[in-house]
Formats: C-alpha cells, structure tokens, sequence
C-alpha cells in the first residue's frame, strides 16, 4: 500500500477500477446516479460498520441501528458530493469518503445513546479530583494530592466560564464533546479549541506554581 | 478514573497538535500511512498529539483505521 500512495491518480487502485470516482460522480444521467448509488452503498457500510461497534451504546437506548445507519450514509452523501472539489487524491477516494460515513455514524450514536441525560454537574468533577488526590497517599504521592488541589483551584482561577465548562465537560465527566457542542449549539473544533486553550492556561498555571507535568498525554 | 488519565484528560497532550478540522482533513492520509507502516507522524506533524488530546477524534481515527484494514484483509 506505500506504492499506491505514491502512485498518479489516473493509477489509483481498485476501488476506482476504470474511471475516477469523482468524474463519475459529477457525469449526469445514469452514469451519475449509478456512481452515486454505489457510493452511497459503500456508505452504508461503512455506517453499519461504525453503529455495530458501538452496538452496547445504543442497546441501552433502545436506538434503532439501522435507522441511524441510513441517516448517516444519507449525511455523508451529501456532504461528500459537496466536497468533491476537495479531494486531493492523496488517499483512496474510499478511504476519503469513508470517513464522512464514520463520523456521521459516530455522532449521532454519541447524541442518541445521551438523549435525556443531563450533562454531569461541575461538583461529580471535583470529586474525581478530590478521590485522585486522596488517593495518592504519602511520599511520591502526596507531591500529588497537592498537585490535585492545584489543579482544582487552578480550574477555578484561571480559567473563563466557556473553558472551564467544556474542560470539566469533556475532560473530567467524559462527556462526548459532540453532544457538547449539541447542548451548546457549537461544534466539536470550536469547544476543542475552547479545551485547548483551557489545557494551555492550566500548563502555564501550575508550571509557575513549581509543578514539573512532563508529557501528561494518553494513550491512544 | 485512574490519576495518570486524569491528568492527561486535563492537561491534554504537551506538543503542539492540529486542530479538529485539520485532523478530519488529513485523517484518510495519515490512516493509510500507518496501515502501510509508513512514517504516519513525520509526514502528518501534530496529528498525533491531537489524536492524544481529542477523544472524539481519536475515535474517528480507530474506526477509519479499522474499516480500512478490515478492507485489505
């Protein structure tokens, strides 16, 4: 598959077999509804493929998988269909157009499994915080507790309403932050870049409180 | 949650990292490099550092990954 990255896009593999995805797409009469339709099929998969994975969150809500899988490959058809300008050719037009499928499949998943349920309040955040931090114990660990109560007091501080929302949102009670940016009429990149800038202040605050964090990243 | 994870879900990843729309944007190239066992975080700088700091994002990326290998097989 390396080969076929470098490859022109007149060589692009098998899922563009005789012509381009994209001229196909835009031919009128039936050439076009073919390709669309057979775009929309490998949509649906790639929709089924995302709701099946994410099957126990749905169960629990009673969802009905097939109908948001629909809903999804009809969402992406046409966001693909409005973006074909921008498919440069540096991947698959598969792979490209899988990911619109995905992402629809994946947020409507997230926003069905968490309709009707109230977004955790601020207070179950510091408890996390405060159970870290009691749980650190002594040594090494109480070096963490004061980091803990740092941080809580940081969150406070220095932080605006909008970042200390979505942080404690997102980072703290794990909600989705695209039934988030639902709740707040916002979308998942502009609360992202509200966490960010969050993360940022929260660095520089207890760096200059004598705090070594290191990396502080997750793993995938 | 464990305090190593809290701490990384608060503090978000270190380096300088992409935004959501620009990791959606190069999410089908930096899938297919890592498939391949290409350099997926030399060519697509910063996306990895987002896919540590953006759950929702990280999401997307196993999925894409996984559909696509799926394909291959």
């Amino acid at each position: 598959m390396a080969t076929a990255l470098m490859t022109t896009p007149t060589q692009r593999p098998a899922d563009s077999p005789a012509r381009d995805w994209v001229e196909r797409l835009r031919a009128d009469g039936p050439e076009g509804e073919a390709a669309v339709a057979e775009l929309h099929a490998l949509l649906l998969k790639a929709a089924r493929f995302e709701i099946g994975r994410r099957g126990a969150e749905l169960k629990t809500r009673g969802g009905d998988g097939e109908d948001l899988a629909h809903q999804a490959a009809d969402d992406a058809l046409v966001a693909i269909l409005g973006k074909l300008d921008d498919f440069r050719g540096e991947s698959r037009f598969t792979t490209w157009a899988y990911k619109f499928a995905l992402l629809e499949a994946a947020v409507k998943v997230r926003r069905r499994a968490w309709q009707g349920r109230e977004v955790p309040l601020e207070d179950e955040a510091w408890r996390t915080l405060a159970d870290a931090g009691a749980g650190a114990g002594a040594g090494r660990r109480a070096e963490e507790a004061e980091l803990f109560a740092a941080l809580r007091e940081e969150i406070e501080r220095c932080l605006g309403p909008r970042q200390r929302e979505v942080l404690v949102a997102v980072a703290l009670n794990d909600v989705p932050i695209d039934v988030l940016a639902e709740r707040l009429g916002s979308t998942r990149g502009a609360l992202y870049k509200n966490l960010h800038d969050a993360r940022r202040k929260l660095r520089h605050a207890l760096a200059d409180r004598g705090f070594d964090l290191g990396g502080g990243e997750e793993q995938r | 949650m464990k305090r190593d994870r809290i701490l990384g879900r608060v503090l978000g990843p270190a380096a300088p990292e992409l935004t959501c729309e620009q990791c959606f944007e190069e999410l089908d190239r930096y899938v297919e490099l890592v498939v391949a066992g290409a350099p997926a975080d030399e060519r697509v700088p910063g996306m990895h550092a987002h896919l540590d700091g953006c759950p929702a994002c990280a999401e997307d990326f196993r999925s894409l990954r996984d559909l696509v290998t799926r394909q291959e097989d």
